[in-house]
């Protein structure tokens, strides 16, 4: 823990992850220092937190201890963007709008979209954070292609590899996507790229129902376009707006927009994103939910929602995410849940004012590999010293 | 026939037999040397093991039940779909039972609104897109084996195709996994919808070839028919040339759907077998598929017909309708099996390159080729720089089996050093175990032991596959064993 660029501090206040502070920020510079700490921590019996931007540390509930922050942004290395492969690989710490800016000098991009500010790679993994456009490029689990990652213990591990096509070994990657650190610390990581669409077309249709989005996305999604995203804004029981987002020459948006509108039956089209495409709804005295079920189901999902619960849904991907009013949100995320789940689907706590936290379940019901996930934790991390309690089931 | 398995092993096989056929029924448990024999190999026939036991599955339980046994007896089993595998991933264990899925084949209703099915392991791949082409959709995935592998042996195996370039492997259509985990217990990964909370166990399970359960039941998603398809023909006079185009495409911002290039023995082959009637004269050729929407697909093709002229093509052909389209693949699908007409025996390779470093890893395998004498004949995925160099060998000339098998083996190690992968879709299995600890370092290896020993602490998923070293598990050093402190002292339980 001595190595030069490595730099510590007392945590204080400003650092707690879910109201609970650290004893110790810890920043260290390189994989190797990582390891240092972590091999440290180990040896002290520490439990560790690692973090990236900060942007998204209520995603996963509260740690029961939180001895060391590990603050990973000081890996901020691009180590290699081979434009021909379309890949790069960049350390966990990078920003994600950093990265963004620098593939766009080459016309390539990472399909993930422009998250909230300061989100490094390592957190959107970690946090297996989409957007929008989820519906053309997927998510992590299907863009990272390479990871490594410092265990409990220290060890460095290497999965995955450069190339887009490799089936050798277990595809750890996936393991870590969405572990929200409890695993180990993702240090560095791999991706496929796409190119940058050359044009972009919106079409922007009112609805004075949301739940009127349903049908109109599964049309969408039975129809031969190609929609880069379709995006749903609004509130349950009132009115939405439906924007449907097409990236790619311009001869095919201009043509796939006028099929829209026809398909639709109305809707306006335009050059610009709106600024709130993609933003998760409602304000810091909500309780923010992301709803995940059958993409067909998004009209009854959003019924089960209290009215006037601000939404936005990834429709036609069955991902959606609702701003419940805080005073609602106890007695409503048990119901929600079981609604969801006629539709396979589940209800996860992302972010929850002070003082709510603890009476809010945060992961609900998980099924019947819990036990499994169990025993993978106790392989990885047997003295749980990786952001215990956070994740599913207390892990 | 003399029993090859050790006595007591035989004792222990034979009792669990006994048990088998009480559970599954009689007739789907067979112990027949000449029956059995039929199972001693998948699609890699130079390793042959005669399973002890052969277990025809027909439902869920019968494979609960099989591996709850096995799992009792502390008896290995192997998971086998249709056998076609090309790494020996379905080798027998000759002390162990050969679990057949391959009866598993019901396929569920398609669900067109949210483009997805649900099907056993058994199913064959082309099966469930013919069920989905009355909706319009299709399952993106298409090995050239699609004709007879089934979902099972996909899924273990994160099989690809010709179409992965742009639409991905198995693992990014298969949304949940009813598995059967090596103790008997019954899970169920993913599901039907998206982002079920906790670790992505479905995507370790994805790939791991039968090492980590059985799958009992798919759930796969399928895609949207294309508005408009185009495919391509390209004559090249050099390997370059065509490995430069395909550079050039991606460069310009191209994803197509498919992009498969054969040099000139692979050719020879096919025309040999299927007469599909490739440019006289070329050293290589590349298909090209785009697909989408009208427009967008035109565009692009004039833009890549553009560019396959730039790289000096000498003959493009442009499939007019789908017969023609079909004949173009033919060639290229068959070209594997039409090899066996210019060569007594070859070898079939699988290794991954980064797509920019073809043109020079193409001519280093020529190179190291000529070296010892050897043909070697290339057919592949340029798109995602995923060779099979075919390594032709004649069985009858002493020790260029072993010659050729050397080659294969150096071509490998040709696509580590170049930065890629030892396979990119046909899997270690039995094969490439010892290669792993090329590609990884033992770091690795251990980090993935991590998750073979959370499903399948007493290994005995498809032992001895994938892995260089069976390792038993909690042998990991450095890794904590035993009650946590604070359980010992009673002071909470570690969950
Ligand atoms: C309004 C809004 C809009 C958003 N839009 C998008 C969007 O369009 N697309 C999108 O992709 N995301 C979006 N996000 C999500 C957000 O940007 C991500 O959650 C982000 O990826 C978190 O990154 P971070 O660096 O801030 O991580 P942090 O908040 O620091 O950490 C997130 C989690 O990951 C863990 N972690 C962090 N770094 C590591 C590491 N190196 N190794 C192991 N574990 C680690 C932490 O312990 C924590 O559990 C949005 C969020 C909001 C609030
Ligand atoms: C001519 C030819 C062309 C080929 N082309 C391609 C190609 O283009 N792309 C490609 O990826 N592959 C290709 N292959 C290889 C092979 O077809 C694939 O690997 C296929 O996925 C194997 O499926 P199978 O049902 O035959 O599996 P098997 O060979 O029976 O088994 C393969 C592995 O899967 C495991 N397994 C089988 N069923 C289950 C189950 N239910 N649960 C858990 N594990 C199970 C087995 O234990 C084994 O490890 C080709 C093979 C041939 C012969």
């Amino acid at each position: 823990m001595t190595a030069p660029t490595v730099t510590r501090r007392a945590g204080g206040p400003d650092d707690a992850v879910g109201g609970v502070a650290p004893r110790e920020v810890v920043r260290p510079g390189t994989v190797e220092e990582v390891a240092d700490v972590l091999r440290a921590a180990a040896a002290d019996g520490l439990t560790v937190v690692p973090v990236g931007g900060r942007s998204k540390l209520t995603w996963a509930a509260p740690p029961s201890s939180c001895d060391l922050l590990l603050d990973v942004t000081g890996l901020d290395r691009v180590v290699e963007h081979v434009a021909g492969d379309l890949t790069v690989v960049a350390e966990a710490g990078v920003r994600l709008a950093d990265l963004q800016a620098q593939l766009g000098q080459a016309g390539q991009l990472l399909g993930l979209d422009p998250p909230e500010d300061g989100a490094t790679l390592g957190g959107v993994v970690s946090a297996n954070a989409s957007g929008p456009r989820r519906l053309h490029y997927g998510t992590t689990r299907d863009l990272l292609i390479g990871t490594t990652v410092v265990l409990a213990d220290g060890t460095v591990a290497h999965a995955g590899g450069k190339v887009v096509k490799n089936v050798a070994g277990y595809d750890l990657g996936k393991l870590y996507t969405g572990a929200h650190g409890t695993l180990g610390v993702v240090v560095s990581t791999t991706w496929r790229l796409h190119p940058v669409p050359p044009a972009r077309r919106l079409v922007t249709l009112e609805l004075p129902d949301v739940a009127a989005a349903g049908p109109l996305s599964v049309a969408l999604a039975r129809s031969t376009l190609t929609p880069s995203a379709v995006e749903l804004i609004g509130t349950a029981g009132g009115p939405g707006r439906l924007v449907v987002l097409f990236e790619s020459i311009a001869e095919s948006v201009t043509d796939q927009a006028r099929a829209t509108v026809a398909l639709l039956g109305g809707g306006e089209e335009s050059e610009e994103l709106p600024a709130d495409l993609g933003r998760r709804p409602g304000g810091a005295d909500d309780v923010l939910l992301r709803l995940a079920h059958v993409p067909a189901a998004l009209s009854p999902v959003l019924r089960a929602l209290p009215a006037g619960t601000a939404v936005a849904a990834h429709a036609a991907t069955g991902v959606s995410y609702a701003a419940v009013p805080a005073g609602e949100a106890v007695d409503v995320l048990p119901r929600l849940r079981a609604a969801v789940a006629e539709h396979d689907g589940t209800a996860i706590v992302l972010r929850a004012p002070e003082g709510l936290v603890d009476r809010l379940d945060h992961w609900g019901p998980v099924g019947d590999a819990l036990d499994l996930m169990r025993r993978v934790k106790e392989r990885f991390d047997p003295e749980r010293r990786m952001s215990p309690g956070r994740f599913v089931g207390g892990l | 026939m003399t029993a090859i398995a050790e006595p007591d092993t035989s004792q222990r096989t034979a009792a669990l037999a006994e048990r088998l056929r009480a559970a599954v029924g009689t007739e789907r448990v067979l112990t027949d040397r000449t029956q059995v024999r039929t199972y001693e190999c998948d699609g890699l026939a130079n390793f042959k093991v005669t399973p002890a036991i052969v277990v025809l599955a027909e439902n869920r339980q019968h494979v609960v039940d099989t591996v709850r046994l096995c799992s009792e007896a502390g008896v290995p089993f192997v998971a086998r779909g249709s056998g076609t595998g090309l790494s020996g991933g379905a080798l027998p264990r000759a002390d162990g039972v050969l679990l057949v899925t391959s009866r598993l084949r019901s396929i569920g209703a398609v669900d067109a609104d949210n483009r997805q099915v649900t099907v056993e392991p058994g199913v064959i791949n082309l099966w469930v897109t013919r069920d989905a082409t009355p909706f319009d959709l299709a399952y993106a995935p298409d090995p050239s084996s699609q004709l007879v592998c089934s979902i099972g042996g996909n899924v273990a195996e994160n099989a690809g195709g010709a179409h992965c370039l742009k639409y991905g492997f198995t693992v990014n259509h298969v949304l949940g996994a009813e598995v059967v985990l090596p103790d008997g217990e019954v899970v169920h990964l993913g599901g039907r919808a998206p982002e079920h909370p906790g670790y992505d166990l479905l995507g370790a399970f994805i790939g791991s070839e039968g090492t980590l359960g059985v799958a009992t039941e798919l759930t796969l998603r399928l895609i949207r028919v294309p508005e408009a398809v185009q495919t391509m023909l390209v004559g090249y006079r050099s390997v370059e040339d065509a490995a430069g185009t395909v550079s050039d495409i991606i460069a310009a911002g191209i994803v197509p759907a498919a992009v498969e290039m054969m040099d000139a023995l692979a050719i020879e082959a096919a025309e040999a077998a299927v007469s599909c009637g490739y440019p006289e004269g070329a050293v290589a050729v590349l298909v090209i598929e785009l697909d989408g929407p009208e427009v967008e697909v035109e565009a692009q093709f004039r833009q890549v017909e553009e560019i396959a002229r730039r790289r000096n093509a000498f003959e493009t052909r442009i499939a007019a309708d789908a017969a023609e389209r079909a004949l173009m693949w033919k060639g290229r699908k068959s070209a594997f099996a039409a090899v066996g007409r210019i060569s007594p025996s070859y070898f079939v390779q699988d290794g991954v390159i980064p797509r920019t470093k073809l043109p020079e890893v193409l001519a280093e395998i020529d190179r190291m080729a000529d070296e010892r004498g050897l043909r070697v004949a290339n057919v592949f995925h340029a798109g995602d720089g995923n060779l099979h160099p075919l390594v032709l060998f004649d069985d009858a000339v002493e020790g260029q089996a072993h010659e050729a098998e050397e080659l294969a083996g150096a071509i490998l190690e040709l696509c580590i050093t170049s930065g890629g992968s030892i396979t990119g879709e046909h899997g270690v299995g039995q094969e490439k175990r010892m290669k792993m600890g090329k590609q990884f370092t033992a770091e690795d290896l251990d980090t993935m032991q991590l998750v073979r020993c959370a499903f399948d602490p007493d290994g005995i998923a498809n032992p001895g596959k994938v892995f260089p070293t069976p390792r038993l598990c909690g042998e990991r050093p450095g890794v904590h064993k035993g009650e946590h402190p604070v359980q010992a002292a009673g002071l909470g339980e570690v969950f």
